[in-house]
């Protein structure tokens, strides 16, 4: 009850939220709802199903250039959408495959290598991607005659897009895959002993969460309006993986909370002038000294001391 | 009558060093076989065999004349066999049901179905009735990593039974597990065997379990069968006296 609570009034906070701010405020948080989307998938394929990937931000790279290249050539943004979704799941399915061999550090540096390759080709393959002058002139799309150019119109639209994102996913995590994925991170061996067959859900735990990378892409194009190769470098995903682990991995909101750190802490913080970053990075790393199960695993902290114990151990 | 499980002349050896070598028996059907032998006779290194965790180095096992070897765990499960091992692995952030209806839910309809369908895979009155069966009912919703030693141990076991198995080997069940509690355990893993004709194979170190529950022993040593038969007789070999004791 608290927490369907918490939900709508945090709804209603993101809808009131943008009335009253500066484009450049509600340009930030559009670009929290994107973020918040690739770090959704994120935390579906390391927080639930305990698959490192340092290659987040690549798919959001994939997603936003085929955005990019197929709105300024006139086709519309839902095209984009079913292009990325279907582009990313299945590179996301074939990046899953090491991870049937390979796991934690090893597998970080599999994905790593995927991160660089997919920059390589964004800035080298310059008959498709114009390389390091990047792609301008991206379009906002219109929807059934709702123009989604002004800042407010796009956020909205970004708004919209998140919270499909997240009911799909909510529902996802609370079906049996759910909790095959946690089965998949807790303990892979004894799973596949129950019938889980951890080959499928490894495999579909990256692809899903690529996809949702790719979807977060896809709005990230028309949000910025020009995209080049270095948005989407080894920063991105670095970035992408320190929201879900800030916000809490293996939590559903999570990555709503570990986005806002990452999206506007450091806008918050900027009244310290130039410390701003380096206020920003003591308090990352006092967060994770001392609570590395992220802020929502502070606030359980928290609610299980405040509250009486309820039975004692037997 | 034929034989359930079958395993022939099953061999594994890491490195130069026999594990296993060239072990063969059979299981009947509603059966309840022991698996004894001092520490490092090979008995967990058969298990993994049987069960596709570890790919043997030679030899056959068969269920239902029907040859298994080298194919994965997860399809062995749905197949209807079914372990537990000698380490708890019980999921400790799941529930004590949640635990239960993980370990059944894979044998529910497709993988899409299971997405589009009910959270619980419709199996929560099985599940109920499990936690039941196994007096869990207190626990049912605790975090099965609150639980202690005693309770995730018949929780683990529970959970091999979850999926209806007709086929269930376990790795050391008594192994910590206090003298009131494996009472019930024993009445509980009989009781299971008598409804549903399940068969057992069971490892364990406490032989006091071990000769109270099974109809039949075999008696590892050194990767080799060295002692077959009914309990009263295994108490009374030699050889597996001196297998224990040394000589």
């Amino acid at each position: 009850m608290m927490k369907k609570l918490a939900i709508l009034v945090a709804a209603v906070a993101l809808i009131a939220a943008p009335f009253g701010l500066k484009p450049y405020g509600i340009y930030l948080l559009s670009l929290w709802a994107v973020m918040t989307i690739a770090a959704i998938g994120l935390n579906l394929t390391l927080g639930y199903a305990g698959q490192i990937s340092l290659a987040q931000g690549s798919f959001v790279g994939i997603g936003a250039y085929i955005a990019a290249l197929l709105t300024t050539q006139g086709w519309p943004l839902g095209l984009a959408f079913a292009a990325a979704i279907v582009l990313c799941f299945a590179i996301g399915w074939l990046l899953g495959y090491p991870a049937l061999r390979v796991a934690h550090h090893y597998l970080a540096f599999v994905t790593l290598s995927f991160a660089t390759l997919v920059f390589l080709v964004l800035r080298n393959e310059e008959w498709l991607t114009k390389g390091v002058y990047g792609i301008s002139g991206i379009p906002r799309p219109t929807l059934a005659g709702w123009s989604t150019k002004a800042p407010l119109d796009f956020y909205f639209f970004c708004l919209l897009i998140l919270a499909l994102v997240a009911a799909a996913a909510g529902w996802m995590i609370r079906s049996p895959w759910g909790r095959a994925f946690t089965a998949l991170r807790e303990n892979p061996i004894r799973a596949s002993s129950l019938g889980v067959d951890t080959r499928r859900y490894t495999l579909m735990a990256f692809a899903i969460g690529s996809a949702l990378g790719g979807i977060a892409g896809v709005l990230y194009a028309p949000l910025v309006q020009f995209i080049e190769p270095t948005a989407f470098a080894l920063g991105l995903s670095l970035n992408l993986l320190l929201m879900v682990i800030v916000g809490g991995a293996g939590r559903f909101f999570g990555p709503f909370l570990g986005a806002a750190v990452s999206v506007l802490l450091p806008e918050w913080l900027r009244f310290s002038e130039g410390l701003y970053l380096m206020l920003y990075a003591v308090f990352v790393m006092l967060l994770l000294a001392f609570c590395p199960s992220g802020l929502l695993g502070l606030g359980a902290r928290a609610r299980k001391s405040w509250k009486p114990s309820s039975k004692s151990a037997n | 009558m034929e034989a359930l499980l079958e395993v022939r002349e099953l061999r594994k050896s890491f490195g130069g060093i026999g594990a296993v070598n060239g072990v063969s028996f059979a299981v009947r059907e509603g059966e309840i076989l022991g698996l004894i032998g001092p520490n490092g006779s090979g008995k967990s290194t058969l298990f993994n065999c049987i069960l596709g965790q570890l790919a043997p180095s030679s030899g056959e096992v068969r269920v239902d004349g029907r040859p298994i070897t080298g194919m994965r765990p997860c399809d062995l499960n749905r197949l209807g066999i079914s372990r537990t091992f000698q380490l708890l692995q019980v999921f400790p952030e799941l529930s004590v049901r949640e635990n239960l209806l993980l370990a059944g839910q894979e044998h529910q309809g497709s993988m899409w179905s299971r997405l589009a369908g009910p959270r619980d895979a419709g199996l929560t009155a099985a599940a109920n009735r499990m936690i039941g069966f196994f007096r869990l009912e207190a626990l049912a919703d605790e975090r099965a990593g609150s639980l202690s030693y005693g309770q995730q141990k018949l929780l683990d076991v529970a959970m091999a039974f979850m999926a209806g198995p007709r086929l269930v080997l376990l790795d050391e069940p008594a192994g910590g597990v206090n003298p009131t509690m494996l009472a019930g355990l024993r009445e509980r893993l009989r009781a299971i065997n008598e409804a549903e004709r399940a068969t057992f194979v069971v490892i364990e170190h406490n032989m006091e379990f071990v000769m109270s529950l099974c109809t039949r022993i075999l008696v590892l040593a050194e990767g080799r069968i060295i002692a077959e038969g009914a309990p009263e007789v295994i108490r009374r070999n030699p050889a597996v006296v001196e297998a224990y004791l040394g000589g």
